[in-house]
This record gives structure tokens, C-alpha cells and sequence, in this order.
């Protein structure tokens, strides 16, 4: 019964924690654009400014 | 062009300009302080991850630019830039450059964030944690705790439910407070009132350590509606702002010439009777207007309806709304914006009051019976409890069982799931839908009424054959031609693609091109142009002529094609036993043409917008419920009168924000596939509200002899919810209209909302 005590509120901080990692996220914008976020995998990253070329239309 | 075709059927006239003025780009940007700004613009073309990648590029590269981020799902993109480096017009035709379009979002309507869609994710997050935990404590005392542990887990639920009921709660207080303040009843005072009295209850019964709690009745309650409630609001925002993309703003300012010369830009409203409006070619009007100077051909089919474009010339008088085609004009505004044919359409629509108004959502109509019903069975076991045994707290213990078990859940669902499952569907075919009640609506309907031109017809001219001349002067018209964006011209170029473009060639507006070369000169144009009016060409048909040195050469007939699935859509529409009716702002000849050919047989020509929104009303005097087609300015008012309505994406905005269903893939299968998922859905929300009444009738004798235990309560109102809800997922299934054979169909994005 004892160890129920502490166990009990530790859960509960531990499930508060992810309710507000959670809110943080949506809060931080990660959830504005879940279909771009599924397709930009499929670019290879490039460093930043790509050095100016020769434009080449797509 | 793009890496693949464009989405968004972009039809000719609507590939306008990139939006260049400096000031007016800067004006609506945001000011992010210390020289920064951020400039948010619509992108409706792209539709894959290389379209990301070449916009961030295109983007990144000028020196000006700090940032620059798509969002795909609403298709925008952010742009962080300092305009002390350069031009914010830059952003815009770097863009274009790479061949997609980028449009200004209207700024009032599109400032406001959807802080609701956060607001309702965020409850989700708090009841979802709170259920939980709860359930986890309420599962220990279910398989039998000690009464002292059992009271202390009773009080940590408490501690837990209390906080997330008053936050997670919160949508649906305000709103049952709102219906009741009004004496109405919705769904959501049914839902308030399990939810607070089963928690009131439970603090009593804790308090009292007692042995049932139904604090995780209350909190799984609310778990599952926000999940129903925030789907639903998702569908909503995301056709919602798909359709906002799409909007393209009538001309935000019009080019003012002074008397002295002198050019400004100036705002709609500020135009009076009497200014002189530099309008150039591919702009619309903004009010009506006299042409002064300039010779041009005009698009009026939004207008009218009248497909063809005609020659306009000075002193002709131009209707707000209509196309500037071939050449630059100068026009004198004989209106002011707010008495021109575009603000006469708008107050017609106001006026047009609608056989929808005063419609009453199903959900609402089965809350309206659903509500009273329980709260008299909940009073009836109160009363009979009490009085029988006169053991009131058991009384009120039970009374509750019945308002928790009778949960709403199952039927607050039942209506929403569908319509979301139905709105994913729909979406997938490039259907948007404004609100699940025009869902209910189109369900209903018995007669369909189309406008002609761009909606059965494809709005643009096509060639449709050589009348006159010998068949090898088509190649050299079409060379001719290639220069030129008339309509005319584009569809002659389109019968010979291959035609080389002939130098030197110039457009004369309102006439032709003519071109000279070692043969001698080329002029190809209408008849006036080509000395070729005194020769007889077939009737009924707009003709174009090809000249060499004054002598006809050639003669070629142009016809407004009928869509090529337009008379197979209307003949399975009549499978469904619809009325079919044509009404067209069109001449009687080319209407009754294309009634016939498609097989309607109640078609009425040269009408009028205010006729046409007569037409509707008298429709819904005879009891008749007509779903309007139509994407003309002339047919906003129509669309908004009719019982629910549906408008192409290439429609005028004004009719596109009027209709309920705005189809973006070009097809009139679309109509019929949006018209079959109706009749679906509708079939699913009465099979939902009969699985709900069914459980009902069996948990409601449970609850009224007092038998509902905590658990019993939590076990009966989840599978109630999970069983309305894969019921409605059946609607994913079947119906789908056999791909366009288009490349379109390659791009169709599979999005189901969440």
C-alpha cells in the first residue's frame, strides 16, 4: 500500500509531463502541416543557399 | 512548366499576371519588426514534394529572402523577407517563373487563425489524459478494492475529472448555454447535463464513500464526442480554406488615368461615375464601364453566359465582371463599384432568401425529440424510485444511470462521423464540401438545373471544322495564330500545334493578326478583316477567315463544345429519377442545341439572373428541391436560392462562395459522384440513429430498473460509439466514378481528414 503512495503520483506527473510535451508540440506549430512533413522525406536535403547556377526550369 | 500537370485546372483567362506592385505586396505583408516582413501567398498548384522543393529553392535564392516555408496542407507559403534588399514583386515572379501561380490571400477574411481547430485539440489532449488515468484507477476498484483504497482512488479521480471536465468541457457548455438561452434544444444539453450531474454525483458519492463513481463515465464521455467534434471541425476548415485558395479576389484596385496623364492606382470603392480605367488585356472589369479608346475582344461568359467573345470597340458598354481579351482599353466608368452588375448580383443574393433558410440539420431535429425523451425517462425513474421505496438517493443514482447510459454519444456521433467519412471521400474525387447540412440537403434533392456555358459546355470556344478553302491553309492559320491568347486563336493553334510561329506576325485588336511574308500579307481575323463578309458561312456558328492580300483563303466555324461526359452524367442522373432543367443567360439557338444534345428536355434560354433566380424559387413553390449547377457571375444569385447548390472551381468567385460544392477536377462526374455519397450518407445517418435507438432501447430498461453499474455504463456507451463509427467507415467503400481519362486523375491526392 505504501509503495502505491508514490507510485500513484508519479504515474500521474509522468502522464502530465506527455499531456504537456503534447501541448507544447501543437503549440510550436509541428502539427501546421502534416502532409508537406510526409512529403519533404522525400527531398534530398541540401545545404542552405544552394550556390547560384545556371536556372534551370523545371 | 511544372513538374507535372497543375491540379487545378487552370482554364486560359484565369493564368493572370503575377501580382507586381511593390506597395501593394508590401501592404499585405506583416511586419515582423527590424526590417523584416512576412508575406503569405496561396499557391493552388502544387500537389507534390518536387513542387516544395522548387518553390523553397526558387525562393531561398534571392538575396531578399530570410525564410521561406510551404505549407502543403493549406497550400501556402510563408515568406520572411526584408524589403530593403529588393522588391517584394521578386517573391511573386520567381514563383511564376517556375510556373506556378501565386495569389494574394485576401487579407480580412484570412487574418483570422483557426484558434477553434487548437482550442478543441487541446481539450482532446486534456480529456484523453484524464480518461485515462481514470480509467485506470476506476479498473482497480472495479476488480475490488479495499473501501479505503477504493475512496482514496475515488478522490484522485475527482482531482483528476474535476479540472479536465470544466476545461475539456467547455465547447459543449457554451453551447447547450446557448441553445437554452434561446429556449432551444441541441445535442449538446443532453451531453452537459450527463456530464455535470454524473459528476456532481460522483463528488457526492465520494464524499459519502460511497461504492459507484461515474467520474470515468463523464470524462470517456467527452473523450469521445471531442474526438467526433474535432474531425467534423477539421473537414470544415479544410474545404473551407481549400475553397478560400481558390478564391481569387475580384480586382482589388483598378488603374486610374487622369485627365492630365498622370496613372494611380486606386481602390474599388473610390471609383466614381466618370473615371477613366486603364484596363489591360486579361483583366476583368471592375465596374461598368464605356470603352473610350482601344479596340479589344470581350469575354462576357461569366456575365452571361454567352460564350463567344466578342469584338468591343469604342463606345461600347461592358458589364463589371467581363474579360478584357486581346488588346489594352481605356474605359470611362459610367457606375460606381457599389451600383456595378457585380455589387447588383451580390444584393441580389442577399435578397434571395433561399429554400434552405430555415432548414433544420437532422442532428438537431433528432436532439430536438432525443432530448426531452430522456430527461422525462430520467425524471419518470426519479419519481418512481423515490415514491416507491422513498429511498431517494438510490432514486437519484439511478435517474442518472439513465441520463449517462442513454449516453448522447452514439447519437452526437452518428450524424458527424458520416458526414466526415463522407467529406474524405468527396475530397479524394477533388469535391470540397462547405457543411455536412448540404450534405443532408443534396440527399434530398429531385431536380437539378444547370447553367450552360462552362458548366455543360466547356466555356471556351473549339474549332470545329473548315467550312471554306482548301485544308492546307489550316497549318498556316495556326501559325498565325500562335501569337495571339484570343480564344479563337488558342483553339486554332490547339487543331495544329505543331505550326511553327510566324515572324513579324501583330495582333490588331478586335480584328485579327496579320502577318506578311514572301507570299504576300496574311490576315487572319473575322470577316470584316478578311473581306470576306459578302461570302456565306453556316449559321448559328462564330466564324474566323484567313486571307492573303485581301482574297479569303480559308473560313473556319468555331462551336462552344458540349463536355463529353455531359450527356452520359445526365442520363445516369435521370437513372436516379432526377428532373433535369437548363437554364442559360445563352441565345435560344446554341441552348436548345445543347438541351437536345445532351438530353434535357426543359431548357430555357435568355435569361436573365433575376429570371433565373425565379426560375429556382418557382421550382420550390411546387414543393421541388433543386440542386443548382452553374459557374457564372449571372448565376450566383441562383446558386444561392436553390436548395443547395454546386459550382466548378474555374466558376467567378463570387458564384464559387455561393454554392455549397465546389469541384475542382473539370468533370461533371462529379456532380453525379457527389450526388450518389449524398444519397449514401444519408442512408448511413438513418442506419446510425437506428443502431442508437436500438442500444438505447436496450440500455434504457437496464438503467431504469437500476442495473447500470460504473463499468456496466463505461463498456455499453464505448462500443455504442465504435459501432456508429465503423458503420459510418463503410461509406469508404464502392461508388468510385471511373477515373477521368485525363492526366489530372494522376494527381488526384489521396486525403482522408485525419
Amino acid at each position: 500500500m505504501s509503495s502505491v503512495l508514490f507510485l500513484i503520483p508519479i504515474a500521474l506527473f509522468l502522464g502530465a509531463l506527455g499531456l504537456g510535451a503534447f501541448l507544447w508540440s501543437l503549440k510550436s506549430g509541428q502539427y501546421d502541416d502534416m502532409e508537406g512533413a510526409g512529403l519533404r522525406i522525400l527531398d534530398d536535403d541540401e545545404p542552405e543557399k544552394a550556390p547560384a547556377k545556371a536556372d534551370t526550369k523545371i | 512548366m511544372t513538374c507535372c500537370a497543375p491540379a487545378i485546372e487552370a482554364s486560359a483567362e484565369s493564368i493572370l499576371a503575377p501580382e507586381t506592385n511593390d506597395d501593394i505586396l508590401l501592404g499585405a505583408s506583416l511586419d515582423l519588426g527590424e526590417g523584416h516582413y512576412q508575406l503569405e501567398l496561396a499557391l493552388p498548384d502544387i500537389h507534390c514534394a518536387a513542387c516544395i522543393n522548387t518553390i523553397e529553392k526558387a525562393l531561398a535564392q534571392l538575396p531578399m529572402v530570410n525564410t521561406a516555408r510551404v505549407n502543403f496542407s493549406t497550400k501556402r507559403v510563408r515568406v520572411d523577407y526584408v524589403p530593403a534588399k529588393g522588391h517584394p514583386s521578386e517573391i511573386t515572379s520567381a514563383i511564376h517563373a517556375r510556373g506556378y501561380r501565386a495569389f494574394l490571400l485576401d487579407p480580412e477574411s484570412d487574418n483570422q487563425t483557426d484558434t477553434t481547430l487548437r482550442d478543441l485539440v487541446r481539450a482532446l489532449a486534456v480529456a484523453g489524459f484524464a480518461a485515462a488515468n481514470i480509467m485506470l484507477f476506476s479498473v482497480s476498484i472495479w476488480s475490488g478494492a479495499e473501501p479505503v483504497t477504493r475512496d482514496l482512488f475515488h478522490w484522485i479521480s475527482a482531482l483528476i475529472a474535476v479540472p479536465a471536465v470544466a476545461y475539456a468541457g467547455r465547447p459543449f457548455f457554451t453551447s447547450a448555454w446557448r441553445a437554452l438561452r434561446h429556449g432551444a434544444l441541441n445535442m449538446d444539453v443532453p451531453i452537459s447535463l450527463a456530464v455535470l450531474l454524473a459528476l456532481a454525483l460522483s463528488l457526492f458519492e465520494t464524499y459519502n464513500h460511497g461504492q459507484h463513481a461515474y467520474f470515468d463515465a463523464s470524462v470517456t464521455l467527452l473523450f469521445f464526442l471531442l474526438i467526433g467534434r474535432t474531425l467534423d471541425h477539421m473537414m470544415r476548415e479544410k474545404a473551407r480554406s481549400a475553397v478560400r485558395n481558390l478564391a481569387r479576389l475580384a480586382p482589388p484596385h483598378a488603374n486610374r488615368r487622369h485627365e492630365d496623364g498622370r496613372h494611380e492606382k486606386i481602390a474599388l470603392k473610390e471609383i466614381l461615375p466618370g473615371m477613366l480605367l486603364d484596363i489591360a488585356p486579361g483583366d476583368r472589369l471592375p465596374v461598368d464601364a464605356e470603352i473610350v479608346s482601344g479596340n479589344s475582344d470581350v469575354d462576357r461568359s461569366l456575365v452571361n453566359g454567352e460564350p463567344v467573345p466578342e469584338h468591343a470597340g469604342p463606345g461600347s458598354a461592358l458589364l463589371a465582371g467581363t474579360t478584357n481579351l486581346s488588346g489594352p482599353l481605356l474605359v470611362r466608368a459610367t457606375q460606381p463599384a457599389a451600383d456595378s452588375f457585380l455589387a447588383r448580383m451580390i444584393g441580389l443574393m442577399e435578397a434571395a432568401e433561399g429554400s434552405k433558410a430555415g432548414y433544420k440539420n437532422i442532428a438537431d431535429r433528432a436532439a430536438a425529440i432525443y432530448a426531452p425523451t430522456v430527461h422525462i425517462l430520467a425524471l419518470g425513474t426519479l419519481l418512481f424510485w423515490g415514491l416507491t421505496t422513498g429511498n431517494w438517493h438510490m432514486a437519484i443514482l439511478y435517474a442518472i444511470a439513465v441520463l449517462i447510459i442513454t449516453c448522447p454519444c452514439a447519437l452526437a456521433l452518428a450524424v458527424p462521423i458520416v458526414h466526415i467519412v463522407a467529406s474524405g471521400r468527396l475530397f479524394e474525387q477533388n469535391v470540397m464540401m462547405r457543411d455536412g447540412a448540404a450534405l443532408e440537403r443534396l440527399a434530398q434533392v429531385n431536380r437539378i438545373a444547370f447553367d450552360k456555358t462552362g458548366t455543360l459546355t466547356a466555356g471556351k470556344p473549339r474549332l470545329n471544322g473548315q467550312f471554306f478553302g482548301a485544308s492546307t491553309f489550316l497549318a498556316r492559320a495556326a501559325s498565325l495564330a500562335a501569337i495571339s491568347r484570343h480564344p479563337f486563336s488558342t483553339a486554332i493553334h490547339a487543331a495544329a500545334p505543331s505550326s511553327q510561329p510566324v515572324q513579324n506576325a501583330r495582333e490588331i485588336p478586335g480584328a485579327g493578326i496579320e502577318a506578311t511574308d514572301d507570299k504576300g500579307t496574311w490576315r487572319l481575323g473575322n470577316a470584316g478583316f478578311c473581306n470576306a463578309a459578302s461570302l456565306d458561312a453556316p449559321d448559328h456558328t462564330s466564324t474566323v477567315w484567313l486571307s492573303l492580300d485581301g482574297v479569303p483563303k480559308a473560313g473556319f466555324a468555331f462551336t462552344d463544345p458540349i463536355r463529353p461526359e455531359a450527356a452520359t452524367t445526365i442520363a445516369a442522373l435521370h437513372q436516379l429519377g432526377l428532373q433535369t432543367t437548363l437554364l442559360s443567360g445563352d441565345r435560344a439557338d446554341p441552348v436548345a442545341h445543347a438541351a437536345k444534345a445532351i438530353g434535357i428536355t426543359d431548357a430555357h434560354p435568355n435569361l436573365t439572373p433575376e429570371q433565373k433566380l425565379k426560375a429556382l424559387q418557382a421550382f420550390s413553390d411546387q414543393g421541388e428541391k433543386t440542386v443548382m449547377v452553374g459557374d457564372g457571375i449571372n448565376d450566383a444569385p441562383a446558386l444561392r436560392a436553390a436548395y443547395t447548390s454546386m459550382a466548378p472551381s474555374s466558376a467567378a468567385d463570387i458564384g464559387r462562395n455561393a454554392a455549397d460544392f465546389v469541384y475542382t477536377n473539370d468533370n461533371l462526374g462529379a456532380v453525379l459522384f457527389t450526388i450518389t455519397i449524398a444519397r449514401r450518407a444519408a442512408a448511413m445517418v438513418r442506419q446510425n440513429f437506428g443502431l442508437a435507438i436500438l442500444y438505447n432501447c436496450i440500455a434504457i430498461p437496464l438503467a431504469v430498473t437500476g442495473h447500470v453499474t460504473p463499468l456496466v455504463a463505461a463498456i455499453a456507451m464505448s462500443s455504442s460509439s465504435i459501432i456508429v463509427t465503423l458503420n459510418a467507415l463503410r461509406l469508404r467503400w464502392g461508388d468510385t466514378p471511373e477515373k477521368a481519362k485525363s492526366p489530372k486523375a494522376a494527381n488526384t491526392r489521396i486525403s482522408v481528414p485525419a
